[in-house]
């Protein structure tokens, strides 16, 4: 099948204003006809359910927690970003663009990211509108942050709690619909299987998490806005669970998938503590405007520090070594995820972790001369012109609170120290992913009818995500671009009618998932889900993780295609199918995520360069630089099933053309 | 940190589903690691009862960082456990001692009936919303620029406080009249704050207090327990704030 990604065609900055006034529009009076399912309620999904309720069709919404409100996206913490140049230092649209097109590592096209940063303010003033209270200056004005890879501030945040606020924004939004009767709400359901007929997405095959009961549902067109599968990893920032089912599905149906191997992973998370942690806490990103990362410039300094007998604070300054600063003067703390991720690793790899784990692996977040530099500010402010070191102290420490409050509460609850006395302890873990199902300028997957929004789709980002810019893509495709394509689409659906759950293909997805389901419970097998899950993890962090090679990927795959192979015979899923049974719900996900890490690992390993969170150590320049080569690899890599046997998956690939920007080595120099 | 391990105790209450009388359990846990968080430690319960070729305690949970609201759980007779100020996930073992016994039972309250185990149904707290719990704008994209209504920082800062409320339901659980108005309160305020929230206030107020009132949650005495255990801090103020909403709205 050929990909065709339908970007129009026109100067940049047209592209999107001209194709909307092309798009075919369904009429107001013929919405009612027609139906629409939207998997997920994230900012992705609970906004393009709100949307396209208000607009006058038929949804019907689904998600796997009691309530919409609680989907992963409300742990979003640092903020959104926007194009709004309201701080008067220099952004715009295109620098926006540019920066994340630059971010991604040359990776991203051009025509998305230009429709997203369009799009970014208008994000802002529709979540105001709707009562997210966003910080605010005195003057009333709203305030802007700095993130990652950028150097302007453009961040748009709500404390630590962005997230929460913008899924808030949307699920009231999606409320109202819901109460006007617009939209129907399933809580409690996953989705477990999509329907074709004649080649067109036509429903879903679901599962109610209280009864058990599998549930056909029809539509003219279904929305998959499922999510990241980030919890590939078993350990990640990723809400519990988290999962690729939706995606994976639809990919087994003919959704090609993209990109599988570019995974974000964050370089500011809490070290892992021991052998039960269930998931990874992230401390956003946004510290990094206030703290500044370190390890001991000494290797005695840091063995001393694992052993328990040096305290950070009692390192004297110049034994100190501001690893980001020193290599990335004009960034300095600020440099992009990867490239920070990466810094953390080579440190740790060569010595001079801090934590006291079997790995080693810890950097400092320090904020102590943050709390100097804002004590000071704040007792000028305050007409104190000579105040007392102590003084200074309290009102910095007062300034980081309000700051970032809940941040330190946090991590204060998790490791049992308090940050504003020592420095945070931080180390890299998954966080995002970038790759997701293949999707058109429409958004539409190669399954006509099968729409992908927010992180579930390969989009927007490239190899790399900047900061912020998650929150702003899905709430860009769920209020502002799906409710243009997916008219587009339905409007050669208005005559189509009801479509009946009793078609044969309704009937053949269910007994998949009955048959899948019977398997499972009836297996008898001796080790739990968890087992097998903790184990892919394992193969998936040291083999397909922050560094790849050559032969760890090859070995990867074998492993994770046995580790498949033992799960399917050995698996132990206790209770019964018609109850609650969070053993089956995770067994089903679990058997997707050993299918994708193959496939992950075979992304990789076909990927013979470096670019953005994808590091092969064979593609580094003498300085660990990443070394991208983009005449062979400026291409978007989107896999095809083949049947069960992952290894014969066909890639197909998308070349990437940059039409308007200069492709440049990406130096945070 | 020093991380140690203690053998505990557990009494558990199993439910097997809405209509099934429940019962205590009792379970004994060993090595449970005092860094792993209170639901880590359920986690390793269930591996052992799985591995025993047992049911595993049902029990609700997502994000694990104390922001989905998801987790819940009466821990020695506390709503999310002996700490104040955290969620049920934010709680860790490092808070019991080597041979603690400890009481889980699910949220008590008419309003969330038990579904199974540990898990309860809130969707009482969904349904309040939607009978106005948002500001009626189209999501169109047509609003006007974010800047051009100033809000004073002082307002948005007490309306974001009011918003952080992540409807754990914690509140109506510990409320012996098993009321909500914590929650309903800290939504009425959210809105009552800012300008944007205005045009609407009379109804929303009057709505919200309605589906309330016809889910079955009780009334509020002012006893003041549901603050003390909100993990957010949402304080009583907002209880005065809505009381005050609704009179206005009512004498209009
Ligand atoms: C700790 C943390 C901090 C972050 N901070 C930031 C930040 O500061 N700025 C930023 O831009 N981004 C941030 N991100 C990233 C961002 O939050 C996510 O990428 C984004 O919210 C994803 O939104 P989504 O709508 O695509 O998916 P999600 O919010 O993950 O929603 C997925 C939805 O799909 C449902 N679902 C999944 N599978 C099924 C199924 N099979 N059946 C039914 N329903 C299903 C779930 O119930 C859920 O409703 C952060 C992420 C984390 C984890
Ligand atoms: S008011 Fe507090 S206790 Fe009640 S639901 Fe909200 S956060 Fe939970
Ligand atoms: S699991 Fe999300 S708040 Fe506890």
């Amino acid at each position: 099948m050929k990909l065709d990604s339908k970007i129009p065609e026109g100067p940049l900055a047209q592209k999107w204003t001209e194709h909307k006034n092309h798009l075919k529009l369904v009429a107001p009076n013929n919405r009612p006809k027609i139906d629409i399912i939207v998997v997920g309620t994230g900012l992705a999904g609970a906004s393009a359910a709100a949307s396209l309720g208000e607009m006058g069709y038929n949804v019907k919404a689904f998600c796997f927690q009691d309530s919409p409100r609680r989907a992963h996206s409300i742990a979003a913490q640092g903020g959104i970003n926007a194009a709004k140049n309201y701080q008067n230092d220099g952004d715009s649209t295109y620098r926006l663009f540019y920066d994340t097109i630059k971010g991604g590592d040359y990776r991203a096209r051009e025509a998305n990211v230009h429709r997203l940063a369009e799009v970014s303010g208008n994000i802002i003033d529709q979540c105001v509108a709707q009562g997210v209270p966003f910080a605010r200056e005195y003057g009333g004005t709203l305030d802007n942050r700095s993130f990652g890879g950028v150097q302007v501030k453009r961040t748009f945040y709500a404390a630590g709690q962005t997230g929460q606020q913008l899924l808030l924004g949307a699920y009231s939004a999606l409320s109202r619909q819901i109460g006007l009767g617009r939209v129907k709400m399933y809580n409690r359901h996953e989705m477990l299987d999509l329907v074709k007929v004649d080649g067109k997405a036509r429903g879903i095959i679901a599962r109610n998490l209280i009864t058990g009961e599998i549930e056909r549902h029809s539509a003219h067109a279904v929305v998959i806005a499922s999510g990241g599968y980030g919890n590939v990893y078993f350990l990640s920032t990723n809400a519990m669970g988290s999962n690729v089912t939706a995606s994976w599905k639809i990919h087994k149906q003919g959704a090609h998938f993209a990109n599988p191997c570019y995974v974000q992973i964050h370089p500011t998370c809490i070290p892992v503590h021991g052998t039960n942690q269930s998931k990874l806490t992230l401390m956003s990103e946004s510290l990094r405007n206030s703290g500044r990362i370190w390890v001991p410039k000494k290797k005695e300094d840091a063995e001393a520090i694992r052993a328990g007998k040096l305290k950070p604070t009692q390192i004297a300054e110049e034994d100190r070594d501001y690893y980001l600063e020193r290599r990335y003067p004009a960034f300095g703390n600020l440099v992009p995820r990867d490239v920070a991720s990466r810094a953390a690793k080579e440190r740790c790899d060569a010595g001079f972790g801090i934590e006291n784990n079997a790995t080693g692996e810890g950097v400092y977040l320090d904020f102590s001369s943050e709390i100097k530099n804002k004590g000071k500010e704040v007792a000028y402010a305050h007409g104190n012109h000579n105040p007392s070191e102590e003084e200074i102290i309290k009102l910095g420490k007062q300034w980081i609170e309000e700051k970032y409050g809940n941040l330190f509460q946090m991590y204060q609850k998790i490791t049992d120290e308090n940050p504003y006395e020592t420095p945070m302890k931080i180390y890299p873990a998954v966080h995002y992913t970038m790759g997701g199902v293949w999707v058109d300028y429409n958004l539409q997957s190669s399954i006509p009818g099968c729409f992908v929004a927010g992180e579930a789709n390969f989009s927007d980002h490239g190899a790399n995500r900047l900061g912020a810019s998650a929150l702003m893509q899905g709430l860009a495709d769920g209020y502002f671009v799906l409710p243009y394509t997916i008219s587009n689409y339905l409007a050669e659906e208005i005559r189509t009618g009801k479509i009946s759950t009793d078609l044969p293909e309704f009937l053949e997805a269910e007994k998949r998932v009955k048959d899948q389901i019977g398997k499972f419970l009836n297996n008898n097998g001796s080790r739990s889900v968890d087992h097998f899950h903790k184990e892919l993890g394992n193969i998936m962090w040291n083999k397909v993780g922050m560094a790849r090679n050559e032969q760890g990927l090859k070995e990867a795959i074998d492993q994770i295609a046995k580790l498949r192979e033992e799960f399917h015979k050995d698996v132990y899923v206790p209770g019964s199918a018609d109850e609650l049974n969070p053993e089956l719900e995770k067994a089903f996900r679990v058997a997707d995520f050993l299918e994708l890490g193959q496939l992950m690992a075979m992304d990789a390993l076909q990927r013979k360069e470096s670019c953005g969170g994808h590091f092969r150590d064979e593609y580094q320049d003498a300085e660990g630089e990443t070394l991208r080569d983009d005449e062979h690899f400026s291409f978007v890599g989107a896999w095809e099933y083949k049947g069960e046997d992952i290894n014969q998956e066909q890639l197909h690939k998308e070349e990437l053309k940059y039409e308007f920007i200069k492709i440049a080595a990406r130096n945070y120099k | 940190m020093a991380s140690k391990s203690i053998n505990i105790n557990l009494k558990v209450w199993r439910q097997k589903n809405a209509k099934a009388n429940g019962a205590m359990e009792t379970y004994k846990l060993d090595d449970v690691s005092t860094d792993s968080s209170f639901l880590e430690m359920l986690d390793q319960l269930n591996e052992q009862l799985v591995t025993e070729k047992k049911e595993p305690v049902a029990f609700d949970h997502d994000c694990r960082e104390g922001i989905c609201g998801m987790c819940s759980l009466f821990i020695n007779g506390r709503a999310h456990g002996p700490e104040t100020g955290i969620t049920t996930c934010q709680l860790h073992m490092r808070s019991f001692k080597d041979g603690d016994t400890i009481y889980i039972e699910p949220w008590r309250s008419k309003a969330f009936p038990v579904v199974k185990d540990l898990v309860v149904d809130r969707s009482a707290f969904d349904r309040i919303q939607q009978a106005g719990g948002f500001v009626s704008v189209n999501t169109s994209g047509n609003t006007i620029d974010a800047n051009s209504i100033p809000v004073p920082k002082q307002d948005a800062d007490k309306a974001f406080e009011a918003a952080a409320c992540i409807g754990c339901g914690a509140c109506v659980a510990t409320c012996k009249n098993g009321s909500a108005m914590l929650f309903v309160g800290a939504k009425v305020s959210q809105y009552a704050l800012l300008p944007q929230g205005q045009v609407e206030a009379t109804d929303r107020v009057m709505n919200m207090v309605r589906q309330m009132d016809e889910e079955g949650f009780g009334n509020c005495t002012n006893t003041g327990a549901c603050e003390i255990e909100c993990p957010k801090g949402i304080s009583l103020e907002n209880i005065a704030r809505m009381n005050r909403e609704f009179l206005k709205a009512s004498t209009k």
